[in-house]
């Protein structure tokens, strides 16, 4: 978890920008449409892309709107294709999506390295392939080191190279997407721009993409007008459409608009050269008490499987409950699905030395219990109001709302 | 290096424990054709001071200090100061997606209320813990309705929002989904004898908006009885929330989709906002986001989880109900403080507040100008037809430091010279006065609307 900037807040409920209405005229909106430009410049240089669109309101539905101009691109070649490729280690939302935009999804397997197995893709790479949606760094912080080989075999075809970047918390001001062949991507501003989580939302999910995709961005398209003004382009005859009214969720462009401001491009790559760090250091850290599934360099987050632990009958869950009372908040358990009980860890840049030495210690302490204690592990937490909820019955018998009582 | 916690002497103790000599050798697994060895051609870093300054300046650019007639599907109502204050606390504002129940209690029991809230308030069994928006959470609720039916058509009210129109067009073109558009009658309201002729054995549901986007409100139990006798199902979408406060809400409805800015959200040059969707039980397992159900813990005690996951794009991948992820959570918990400092009474007298500001609004417009559709209902919004073009009344307005009402040439060129205005509990009566002494002013030497002044507001 990134760390907040109280500042961007404040910023954001400055009068004029918290208070502005979508639909007041041109003239009297300069300052936001400023904001828009600004950040889209920014956003454009840090991936490298030709040309952007902010509207989008999280990162799936910046999925959904990539997919669409994925579509809009082949359908303009000739024929929208039939179907997109996804690596197996993918987030839930990228064959999610591709549904929703009507491709069917074809599995691609990974290989011993966590890596885009290069000629399973030569294989199933077609001109029925619209694009591959790829993590890169991928979802086991591994970076996909022949990014330019799988660029090649899709472009060799036609098919596009989508990148999902929600997270970009290990390439910001180190290396750029657009460069190593990219054409389509989207980003989430909570993940890699500090806009708050909030307990789930809200997103924004910019889609930066190539130039020769650029008429089928959705409308309206942000221009500077003869005059030297900021207004919207409604006329795009090739735009997929609106994906949502207005302009997308403009306050969280505020919010990394002052983040990025505030840190500047040497920020930036500290940034990201912290975050690397941070994940590499807890991989040292707990490298023999976890089982590392793959040995393959570590980028912005580090997998490990609870397959020592399994043995004793506790699993990633249980961890992540034990860890709990040790005082922090658990990592990702159960994903990736080709990780056997994962137990994803991103610490991010915003960890001290100090936070991350205890963290390594709480969980060396847990699998120490796991030998000695482990019904302890199984009945964690401790430490809270309620533990270990029951989930099978919330969702066989839902009870959705509060109902007087009769 | 404003955000980040450790010290030269930690970074280099931290690499020597991995074993390494440079930072450097972290990024090796990246090709080196491919690593950029220049700085972001990005603003320089700057302090915090000239960070707020900058925004100061832009939010100066940026209609500071207007009197503003705009709703069209976002609206200006007081936010009670509670609300930035509970949602700014660390515990709210910076916490993570609630995956782990045990210490996501808080954020789990508040979409609790937030679901039964908005049950209370629409009429509706069960609400999801939020969507996007209004118009995306519109098309998603007509996607559930073809998923529902096995059925692909779709009718859309005309008075529908019109970019909830485009939302809806763009996400229906891939999905094999036609559409066709129904439009009003002479009393703003949908044409029920034409409407009923666009219905056909292949149309999953019918799409309409109430208070629609003229402000008029629909009959909809009327349109009900006719979707329903289709076998129909009939999705309402709400974007003026604060209607329901004095509006029948639509329990007719199959589905509800809201927009719930109007509770408590910044206008915010048009986001984030809070999509919501409610729905009856039976139709729970089809419903797209993040629900919150109540169960108990080990001990017997009452707690909530995230449930229903299995409808999610996490465990179901390509075959969920959406691909819908993160939602507007912090956005929902605004709303939700708003209905509680409100509650039943205050939501009701806020309501009536605006129908008494839009009718003296209104009435005073109708001595210099044409309202139109007067023969309906309506909530908070009102249509003026006027001689000459809004743009170039807007323009003249503008001066004066008012927005002028949102012209509707682009959407509905049929209505000649209109716009749509809005009055909430926040507009003084001397500003209607105002607003309408110029209009009226305006109207009695109208100018012709190809002058320079017209095109700098023209949207």
């Amino acid at each position: 978890m990134k760390y907040n900037p109280r500042v961007n807040e404040a910023v954001a409920r400055v009068e004029g920008i918290a208070n502005g209405h979508p639909y007041q005229p041109e003239k009297i909106s300069q300052g936001a449409l400023q904001i828009l430009k600004t950040l889209s410049e920014c956003l454009i240089e840090i991936t490298g892309m030709d040309a952007i669109t902010l509207q989008p309101a999280a990162g799936a539905h910046g999925e959904m709107t990539g997919l669409l101009i994925v579509r809009a691109y082949h359908h303009s070649q000739g024929r929208p294709r039939k179907k997109v490729l996804i690596p197996d280690s993918a987030h839930g939302t990228n064959p999610a999506t591709a549904a929703m935009v009507d491709y069917a999804v074809e599995n691609l397997k990974s290989d011993s390295r966590g890596m885009v197995d290069i000629t399973a893709l030569e294989a199933q790479m077609s001109e029925d392939v619209a694009a591959l949606m790829l993590t890169n760094p991928n979802t086991l912080g591994v970076f996909e080191q022949e990014i330019h080989k799988i660029a090649d075999i899709l472009h060799a075809k036609g098919g596009l190279l989508y990148m999902d970047g929600a997270n970009m918390n290990a390439l910001v001001g180190k290396v750029r997407p657009g460069d190593f062949g990219v054409d389509v991507m989207h980003l989430n501003l909570h993940k890699t721009f500090s806009t708050p989580h909030g307990g789930g939302g809200p997103g924004s999910g910019p889609v930066a993409i190539k130039k020769k995709l650029e008429p089928f961005l959705p409308a309206p398209v942000l221009m500077t007008k003869s005059d030297g003004t900021l207004g919207f382009e409604y006329n795009r005859p090739q735009s997929v459409g609106r994906v949502r009214a207005f302009y997308g969720n403009f306050g969280m462009f505020v919010r990394a608009l002052a983040y990025i401001q505030a840190n500047g491009p040497d920020g930036l790559r500290q940034t990201t050269e912290d975050a690397v760090l941070n994940a590499n250091y807890i991989r040292k850290g707990l490298e023999g008490t976890y089982d590392l599934p793959y040995s393959t360099p570590t980028m912005h987050e580090v997998v490990f499987s609870d397959k020592v632990q399994a043995k004793k009958g506790v699993r990633t869950m249980d961890i992540a409950k034990r860890l709990i009372d040790y005082g922090f908040h658990p990592y990702t358990t159960a994903f990736p699905l080709i990780v056997p009980g994962a137990l994803m860890i991103e610490p991010t840049e915003s960890e001290s030395k100090e936070e991350m030495d205890l963290f390594i210690e709480a969980m060396k302490s847990i699998a120490e219990e796991v030998q000695e204690d482990p019904q302890t592990v199984l009945d964690a937490p401790h430490s809270t109001r309620v533990s270990r909820l029951d989930e099978t019955a919330a969702a066989r018998k839902p009870v959705l709302r509060w109902k007087p009582a009769v | 290096m404003r955000y980040l916690p450790k010290s030269p002497a930690d970074r280099e103790a931290m690499l020597k424990a991995i074993g390494l000599c440079s930072v450097d050798e972290l990024f090796a697994p990246i090709p080196a054709e491919y690593r950029l060895s220049r700085d972001l051609k990005i603003p320089r870093q700057m302090a915090e001071s000239e960070i707020v300054d900058y925004f100061r300046q832009r939010s100066r650019e940026n209609g500071e200090g207007y009197t503003s007639f705009l709703g069209a599907g976002a609206y200006s109502h007081y936010r009670p100061v509670i609300i930035d204050s509970l949602i700014s606390r660390g515990e709210f504002l910076t916490a993570y997606t609630p995956y782990q129940a045990e210490i996501s209690q808080g954020t789990l029991q508040s979409i609790f209320e937030f679901q039964t809230m908005i049950c209370e308030l629409t009429g509706m069994e069960v609400a999801n813990a939020s969507m996007y928006d209004g118009s995306t959470a519109a098309a998603e609720a007509v996607m559930m309705a073809v998923r529902l039916t096995s059925r692909r058509s779709v009718v859309v009210a005309r008075s529908l929002h019109p970019e909830y129109r485009e939302v809806l067009a763009t996400y229906a073109t891939h999905q094999g989904m036609p559409l066709s558009v129904a439009s009003f009658g002479d009393d703003g309201r949908l044409n029920l004898t034409e409407f009923e002729k666009l219905i056909t054995p292949e149309t999953a549901c019918v799409l309409i908006q109430s208070p629609n986007f003229f402000g008029s409100i629909e009959d909809v139990a009327a349109i009900a009885e006719i979707v329903h006798r289709h076998d129909a199902m009939l999705v309402v979408s709400i974007a003026e929330a604060v209607s329901l406060g004095i509006v029948e809400p639509p329990r007719q409805a199959d589905v509800i989709a809201m927009e719930a800015q109007s509770f408590g959200v910044p206008l915010g040059f048009g986001g984030p906002y809070c999509g919501v969707i409610a729905t009856r039980e039976k139709f729970v397992r089809q419903m797209p986001g993040r629900l919150v159900g109540q169960t108990v813990d080990r001990q017997g005690k009452r707690g909530f989880v995230l449930t229903l996951a299995t409808r999610e794009q996490h465990i179901r991948r390509e075959k969920a109900t959406s691909n819908i992820c993160t939602n507007q959570a912090l956005v929902a918990l605004m709303v939700n403080i708003f209905m509680t400092v409100y509650g039943k009474v205050g939501l009701k007298e806020l309501a009536k507040q605006n129908l008494a500001k839009t009718a003296y609004a209104a009435g005073t417009f109708s001595e210099h100008g044409k309202v139109l559709f007067a023969a309906s209902p309506r909530f908070n919004e009102f249509v003026v037809q006027t001689k000459e073009d809004p743009y170039a009344i807007n323009s003249r307005l503008l001066g004066h430091k008012v927005i002028g009402g949102f012209p509707l040439k682009k959407f509905y060129p049929e209505l000649g010279n209109a716009a749509l205005w809005c009055c909430t509990e926040l507009t003084t009566r001397s500003a209607i006065d105002t607003a309408v002494g110029l209009v009226a002013e305006s109207e009695r030497s109208v100018r012709s609307p190809k002058e320079a002044d017209v095109e700098e507001v023209t949207r």
